[in-house]
């Protein structure tokens, strides 16, 4: 620890802090454009200014000044380092004159007007006027995708966006070409990005530059309400922050969350409102002569409660379904005698029963940055879980760590070794090279996809994958889900009893009435009479023979458990549309009307039954630890020598919202057409 | 310096021939592994030489393949530096110098000549011959005012003899690299003023000079 003085308070730091962490640590606040605390240090804004003494007589950039590069006093007194004087106020009013020479002073019609970096610190360090009479500089706006309109009059050339794309996203796709007052922050030739987190570039952007295209000229920001939530896209669970005027969800932004999503979301994350808007499922409808018709919520439970008696009942929850949901829904089978459950619509062959350790994301998010080897199993966490892909680069651009892929040959945005294609190589993987480096690793990072697990030999693999992940304590197992409902499914048990049919065998009419919570991703045979509850009008409802419209993420509070078995809960930002309803409150109607009453009233009386049930569930943003033991459980088995398919093969369009979404549609289109042009 | 763009029309591709290709491993050699964006610059600049003279898009996204490096890495570079051309220039390419000491001793004039002569900055010259830019200081300010054709310099310019060294060139004729009014290197134009007992008598250093005579 190093002692520092920053105006006039003394304080100890570590030596590698820089000027501006020491001064944010001692409460000073810092103007800043360039410098982000995720990004490498650029120093170009010019606008953390600082004086420092004893040191030279001019301001120096406290960003890109480390505490130890300052030297003691003439007496061996600590540096000193003022952030209000004279000298640091005039340079911060000189910089920022500067930076608005050639700023258009178009904040009436720019959409970062309220939430402007630029205007809060014009307004707190700069002057009253400019001197600056000559012309400003123009230059040509850029089409750099369809998630970010560019206006780049306004840019000040802080180089976050290069910076990001460079660094967390590692697809390189933005870059500053030319120099001095012609620079200009473009992708190569005006290419779209090509990066599943681009959208992050508009929340780095502080001016109006780089501004999210499909919010353009929407919304003003005071005039929303922000309700903090938690993403369901895919089985990261990133923290949100959903923006909403009146009924209708205008924006989602990331929150900073440092255990999942650090401050970043994914373009599908951020980008899939306007799905919430189309194709929604606003009233019940029931099918007569073959046809959907709207019906009443009386008619829609009539036509359910005359088909039950005596028939098989089962039920499939889907990809987006909230723990409560899932639990009032098997609460409800089973009060009819059924173990017809199943939340693993693409059948996996995970199950509670091996213990909690064998379907989870072990690790945990933040033990990929602890990991010294990673060998990824059948999945492309770059489309899986984007945001999870960014942590592993973090973690290999730091250390190197070698990384091994058995699967589909994908980019991945590090360097990573290839080594087969199927759970063949996996099996003799010992003696390799990978082999010997995974065997010497003291923290190996296995990361298994549900590509590798949605298969015949799937617990095989598993078992194959668990072996080499135990090491002491580290338990290095990493499960990578691609629903938002899975981890939670699993933890209360939605999946079939014993010699109860599974999601497969109920979907080629192994029951007479299924259940279907939003599972849209199974095609359902023509034999059960389908009761589908869920929020889009998408492959589920088009097969139902009841639609029972329900709430989308947005607009309901409930449970989710990410891949890593942490419990968080979304909170209701906005209201389902028409008659539709929150999904718990369909099936408490649903049960009183079939004559087996669900024993609770509210939301909360079921969430308080869950977690009698459990318990782990009351601890959010907790999670509980999976026991190592259990994994020698796993059944040994032998493998086929088929390779694995990724689970995700189109990451835009993985669920009923984002096909719903026209945004994701286009972002869908331009990767196909990327992919056939690498392919060529 | 203004906004530099890719040149409108570019070729089908672009590939360095086997002696360049061996050149440019040699300078990715001298970098540590993982280290080869590093030969950036010289791999550019030999792709231009090798490309008349200026650097077209492929020969931009060859070079990013070459070093394993985003292409919006390398036109960065590309767009950065104005001795990267983006567009075609003349076989004979002139980069006037037109910073203070050139302009002090007559850079206008020269620029007069260009214009004349060739036409406006950036445009090649009907014959394609000659195209011509201002550029800043080629660190020849003694011998000012001065171009660079190509990979010579040209110094001592008058309107005069540079219309000639135009033509010259343009004919083929043979013409004399470097100072154009016959003295040696940067030496005093009038002959030398000071240190006359070290470096010759006569008031001429350098190869024609007294000392250097006796020496043989």
């Amino acid at each position: 620890m190093t002692k520092i003085i920053v105006d006039g308070k003394e304080l100890d730091v570590p030596p590698e802090f820089t000027l501006l962490q020491a001064c944010e640590e001692a409460g000073a606040e810092i103007p800043r454009f360039c410098y982000h605390e995720r990004l490498s240090i650029a120093g170009n804004c010019r606008m953390c200014l600082v004086e420092v003494k004893p040191g030279p007589p001019k301001p120096a950039a406290s960003c890109a000044m480390a505490v130890r590069d300052l030297r003691p006093g003439p007496n061996g007194e600590p540096p000193e380092v003022f952030t209000k004087s004279p000298m640091v106020q005039k340079a911060r009013q000189g910089v920022m004159e500067f930076l608005l020479i050639n700023h258009p002073l178009d904040c009436p019609i720019c959409d970062q007007g309220g939430e402007c970096d630029l205007q809060d610190q014009a307004m707190a360090f700069g002057g009253d006027s400019s001197r600056f009479a000559e012309n400003k500089r123009a230059v040509e706006d850029k089409y750099i995708g369809p998630l970010v309109k560019t206006s780049m009059n306004r840019c000040i050339h802080c180089t976050r966006c290069v910076r990001f794309t460079a660094e967390v996203a590692g697809t390189g796709d933005m870059g500053s070409i030319g120099r001095g007052e012609d620079m200009e922050i473009t992708t190569y030739l005006e290419t779209a990005m090509s990066s599943e987190l681009q959208g992050n570039v508009a929340d780095l952007c502080p001016v109006g530059a780089l501004l999210p295209k499909p919010q353009s000229f929407r919304a003003r920001p005071w005039e929303m309400q922000k309700t903090q939530s938690i993403d369901v896209m895919d089985a990261l669970g990133s923290a949100i922050r959903i923006d909403t005027r009146g009924r209708e969800v205008m924006r989602i932004l990331p929150r900073v969350n440092e255990l999942v999503n650090e401050e970043w979301i994914s373009d599908k994350t951020r980008q899939v409102v306007d799905g919430l808007k189309t194709q929604r499922l606003d009233k019940p409808f029931v099918r007569e002569d073959g046809r959907l018709r709207p019906a009443s919520w009386q008619e829609a439970f009539a036509a359910i409660a005359g088909k039950v008696k005596g028939a098989r009942i089962g039920a499939i929850a889907g990809d987006l379904a909230s723990v409560e949901e899932m639990f009032a829904l098997k609460m409800l089978v089973e009060s009819f005698g059924s173990k017809n459950l199943d939340c693993r619509q693409d059948g996996v062959k995970l199950d509670p029963k091996f213990g909690r350790a064998s379907y989870i994301f072990n690790p945990g998010v933040v033990g990929i940055e602890e990991a010294d080897a990673v060998l990824i199993i059948g999945a492309n966490p770059r489309r899986e879980s984007p945001v999870l892909n960014a942590r592993i680069l973090k973690r290999w651009s730091r250390t190197g760590m070698p990384v091994g892929v058995i699967g589909e040959r994908v980019d991945l945005t590090y360097p990573a070794q290839y080594l087969g294609a199927g759970p063949d190589t996996l099996a003799s993987l010992a003696g390799t090279p990978f082999g010997v480096i995974l065997a010497k690793a003291q923290r190996p990072l296995i990361i298994v996809g549900q590509g590798a697990l949605a298969r015949e030999d799937g617990l095989a693999v598993l078992a194959l994958a668990a072996g080499l992940a135990l090491k002491g304590d580290w338990n290095g197992l990493a499960v990578l889900h691609t629903a938002a409902a899975r981890v939670g499914g699993l933890d209360i048990g939605f999946v079939p009893g014993e010699g109860a049919a599974d999601a497969a065998a109920m979907a080629a009419g192994g029951v007479d009435v299924l259940f279907n919570l939003g599972a849209d991703e199974i095609e359902i045979g023509a034999g059960p009479f389908v009761v589908y509850m869920g929020s889009h009008g998408d492959r589920g409802a088009h097969r139902a023979d009841v639609i029972l419209p329900g709430a989308a993420y947005t607009e309901k509070s409930g449970l989710y458990v990410n891949t890593e078995g942490r419990v968080q809960m979304s909170d209701r930002a906005n209201f389902p549309p028409g008659d539709a309803r929150e999904d718990w409150a369909i099936l408490r109607a649903l049960s009183d009307a079939l004559g087996h009453r669900l024993p609770f009233d509210s939301l909360g009386a079921l969430r308080a039954q869950l977690v009698a049930a459990h318990p782990h569930m009351d601890h959010i943003d907790a999670v509980a630890a999976g026991d190592i033991g259990a994994l020698a459980a796993l059944p040994q088995g032998a493998v086929s020598k088929a390779g694995f398919v990724c689970a995700v093969q189109d990451f835009y369009l993985t669920n009923p919202i984002a096909r719903a979404s026209a945004v994701m549609a286009e972002c869908s289109a331009l990767a196909k057409g990327r992919l056939q042009q690498a392919a060529e | 310096m203004t906004v530099r763009r890719l040149a409108d029309e570019q070729p089908a591709s672009f590939d360095f021939t086997p002696e360049n290709r061996a050149w440019c491993d040699a300078q990715i050699a001298k970098y540590p592994q993982g280290r080869q964006a590093s030969a950036v610059i010289p791999l550019l600049w030999k792709a231009q030489a090798q490309h008349d003279y200026w650097l077209p898009k492929p020969a931009i996204e060859k070079v990013a393949e070459i070093l394993d490096m985003p292409y919006i890495r390398v036109l960065e570079i590309a767009t950065f530096y104005s001795m990267f051309n983006l567009a075609p220039v003349g076989k004979h390419f002139i980069q006037l110098c037109g910073t203070t000491p050139c302009m002090l001793r007559g850079a206008e004039d020269i620029k007069k000549v260009c214009e004349e002569k060739i036409g406006p900055q950036r445009q090649v010259r009907a014959d394609g011959k000659f195209s011509w830019l201002e550029v800043e200081c080629l660190g020849a300010c003694c011998n000012a005012p001065m171009v660079q054709i190509n990979d010579d310099y040209y110094e001592d310019l008058t309107p005069t003899n540079f219309a000639r060294l135009i033509d010259d060139l343009a004919a083929g004729r043979p013409v004399h690299i470097g100072s154009q009014s016959g003295r040696v290197g940067s030496e005093p134009s009038g002959g030398l003023t000071s240190l006359k007992s070290l470096y010759g008598l006569d008031g001429v250093s350098g190869p024609g000079s007294v000392a250097a005579k006796n020496q043989d």
